[in-house]
């Protein structure tokens, strides 16, 4: 039990300024096998970033084989996995520097790669991919990047570990840096970042690594601490899917009726001209409640309850937009489809679709063609998707969705599918323009 | 707030997350409820639900799962909380439970097990359809791979093996009839997240989290405050000593820990230099194994 903190100390007070800081939040998602140190690297980013304590270090202390404290095993998962050997599923950790806070989504490689990279890598803002300096760029790295490019995650780093094991060699990385590089312009990544890195040794993870002077960039944290984030969002086209009604019916707020919700995109204020799908009626913002009371502007990703100078009938699943920049109006989407449960994706099946907050039906009218992840190549005979499998699908909905593409909108141009008799999710869609 | 940069500090928007999750919920689901225990979490996720709804009233009830062994600060502070907000507080009591015959006390004392049956059974009672649970995944390794929305089969069972896949802020919180789902609006919280916020919204607590002078006694390392449930056992030295909690579950498991901090801040500099897990530092409960959470969350637990 110790004896009790002196909370006046410089350590403590300095200690509470870090806690109470402003700063913002970077999701990330790290993809990799155990074999490519992943556990390693994250373990290190915890203990290096002091997230890990007294009792989980003892812990592993204990559990430790060899001469080093295992740092994979901080990450070391439930019972249930220990016993098969296996890892399950996403598990998320957080750790926190001066400048950032971060929410990761560690996401194992093997079993279910596709269904657990595209979960982690839904939310995030970051992915990092693994490689083993020794292998070079395999299969399963180039599976990685790809989802990770599929999803638009802006930023993606290649983590090129067990230097170490390859004499910090400047010819590897290099090698391993170019390869990467040319198969990222056929993806579309925006910004890629590629750092020689010992997990094992905690070289250039937390502070610049001595032994690899040639490499010019900064350390893998310094850059998550330090990468741009606040341009990645949609801040032109405003889109408000109205989620749930706000009315109190109580003698103080007789009259009041707002429209909850969270901000798409776009940046919404109080006198803004409107318009509200589907009925396409316009009429002008009354005024914005944020959580603390009257806001002058909301933005992505803020959550608050806009009013309406008009008496409209608006109900959840309907949006709210700028009358000259509305999404499109439809029921056929064409989308990449993530197929995620055991029974195939084939033509006529039905499902639902959740698309922002609108649930529809939808009736799969063709499936366009099977993409091979790890070519690219598109198999434009493939019969049906089956689990793990990502193809091009057309769906017609029983109801009008209002849809932007995924590359526009992260926000409006996604929707889970969802099996109506099992009630599983079992699908993510990203839309693309038609054709 | 500011908006002149258009971005949103680290407790703005985990705020804005939960909000979203509260609502959908609210919006999606038949009869949700909120697990409210007069802790820490379950009070800020109470906030969360007055802000998400505000100024109409939270449209869901609370529910308390009373074990009987309650610090009397909490009960307290529970009722006075659910009374300023004008939300229904619906109690299922293990007390009841065990009188009726329907769950038997155990043998160590803690009723943390049996209250898993005592909970469902006012799940079907009441016909709830989601809980809304104050759980966050920094707490424990089960914890760290449960999703948002935690889909539980009639017995309440989790399976972490069988999770639904959960895309973007698109949750499926469908079910069918005997089927509910547990929902975690902190899920992305921290410790110290939780304080940072209660400090920033000046939310009130029970007491129990501030250290004051009370009288314990040590127990394998653990202090123990001496109350209606905890009286010295013989050999077992009474000790005045400044103590506070880190966690409020059962008054006769939970552990206090040494402290001089008598405000929020001052908790908030003491948990930022602490380095002991909540879990591991004061709940007796979970000492038991390494996968004790893991079975309990199994078998319905929160």
């Amino acid at each position: 039990m110790g004896t009790p903190i002196d909370l006046h100390s410089t350590a403590a007070e300095q200690a509470h300024d870090l806690a109470v800081a402003r700063k913002d939040i970077l999701r990330i998602a790290t993809a990799g096998s155990v074999d490519d140190g992943k556990s390693t690297l994250i373990g290190r980013l915890l203990f290096d970033s002091k997230a890990v304590f007294e009792d989980q270090y003892a812990a592993i202390e204990r559990a430790s084989r060899g001469d080093y404290v295992d740092l994979a095993l901080l990450t070391d998962g439930l019972r249930a996995e220990r016993e098969q050997g296996i890892t399950i599923d996403v598990a998320y950790r957080y750790f926190s520097t001066p400048r950032r806070t971060f929410i990761l989504a560690d996401t194992p490689g093997h079993v279910q790669y596709t269904r657990n990279m595209v979960t982690g890598a839904s939310t995030a803002d970051l992915a990092i991919v693994l490689v083993d300096a020794r292998k070079g760029m395999v299969e399963q790295s180039r599976r990685h990047a790809f989802l990770a490019s599929l999803l638009r995650v802006p930023h993606l780093v290649v983590a090129v570990n067990k230097m170490d094991l390859v004499d910090w060699s400047e010819e590897v990385y290099e090698q391993i840096r170019d390869e990467f590089s040319a198969f990222a312009t056929k993806l579309d990544v925006p910004d890629l970042t590629v750092v020689p890195i010992s997990a094992l040794q905690g070289d250039n993870v937390v502070t610049r690594s001595a032994n690899m002077p040639w490499y010019e960039g900064t350390s893998l944290l310094h850059h998550l601490e330090h990468v741009h984030v606040a341009s990645d969002r949609n801040l032109v086209d405003t889109r408000f899917p109205v989620q749930y009604v706000i009315r109190p019916q109580s003698d103080a707020f007789h009259d009041y009726r707002g429209y909850a919700g969270r901000v798409a995109a776009g940046v919404l204020r109080p006198g803004d001209e409107v318009q509200v799908l589907p009925s396409g009626l316009t009429t002008t913002v009354a005024g914005i409640d944020g959580p603390d009371g009257p806001l002058d502007a909301a933005f992505p990703p803020m959550s608050v309850t806009v009013r309406l100078a008009d008496d409209l009938d608006v109900s959840r699943g309907d949006l709210i937009c700028r009358p000259h920049n509305a999404p499109q109006v439809t029921q056929d989407l064409d989308a990449l489809v993530c197929w995620m449960a055991d029974a195939p994706l084939v033509p006529r099946m039905r499902l639902a679709v959740k698309h922002t907050t609108r649930t529809v039906r939808a009736m799969v009218k063709e499936l366009q063609y099977r993409l091979d992840v790890n070519t690219l190549h598109r198999e434009t005979d493939a019969p049906q998707l089956g689990l793990n499998d990502i193809g091009r699908v057309r769906l017609r909905t029983t109801q009008p969705l209002f849809i932007d593409d995924y590359h526009r909108n992260r926000v409006t141009g996604r929707f889970i599918l969802i099996d109506e008799a099992t009630n599983a999710t079992v699908g993510a869609g990203m839309l693309t323009p038609a054709g | 707030m500011t908006t002149a940069d258009h971005r949103l500090t680290q407790l703005q928007t985990l705020e804005a997350e939960s909000i979203h999750v509260l609502r959908e919920v609210a919006a999606e689901s038949e009869r949700p409820v909120l697990l409210f225990s007069g802790g820490k979490d379950s009070i800020v996720m109470l906030e969360l639900a007055r802000k998400a709804f505000g100024p109409a009233r939270i449209p869901f009830p609370v529910m308390h799962v009373d074990t009987g062994l309650n610090f009397p600060e909490v009960l307290e502070f529970r009722d006075k909380r659910v009374a300023e907000l004008g939300v229904e507080l619906v109690v299922a009591s293990v007390p009841d439970a065990i009188a009726a015959g329907t769950v038997r006390e155990e043998p160590n004392g803690s009723r943390n097990r049996i209250q898993t049956p005592v909970l469902l059974d006012a799940v079907e009672e009441h016909g709830f359809t989601a809980l809304f649970g104050g759980a966050r995944r920094d707490e424990d390794k089960a914890r760290a791979k449960e999703r948002v929305f935690s889909f539980r089969d009639e017995f309440g069972q989790w399976d972490p093996k069988n999770q639904r896949p959960e895309l973007w802020d698109l949750y499926n919180g469908r079910t069918h009839l005997g089927e509910s789902i547990r929902v975690f609006p902190l899920s992305n919280w921290t410790e110290l997240d939780i304080w940072g916020y209660i400090a920033q919204e000046e939310i009130a607590i029970p007491p129990l989290y501030l250290a004051r002078e009370r009288d314990v006694v040590d127990r394998g390392g653990m202090l123990y405050a001496v109350n209606e449930f905890i009286t010295p056992r013989d050999g077992e030295q009474v000790l005045r000593e400044s103590v506070r909690y880190r966690t409020v579950g059962d008054a006769n498991l939970t552990a206090a820990v040494r402290s001089t901090a008598t405000d929020v801040e001052e908790v908030i500099a003491e948990i930022a230099v602490t380095r002991l897990t909540e879990r591991g530092a004061t709940r007796g409960d979970d000492k038991v194994s390494d996968a004790a959470m893991e079975d309990r969350k199994k078998e319905g637990y929160f």
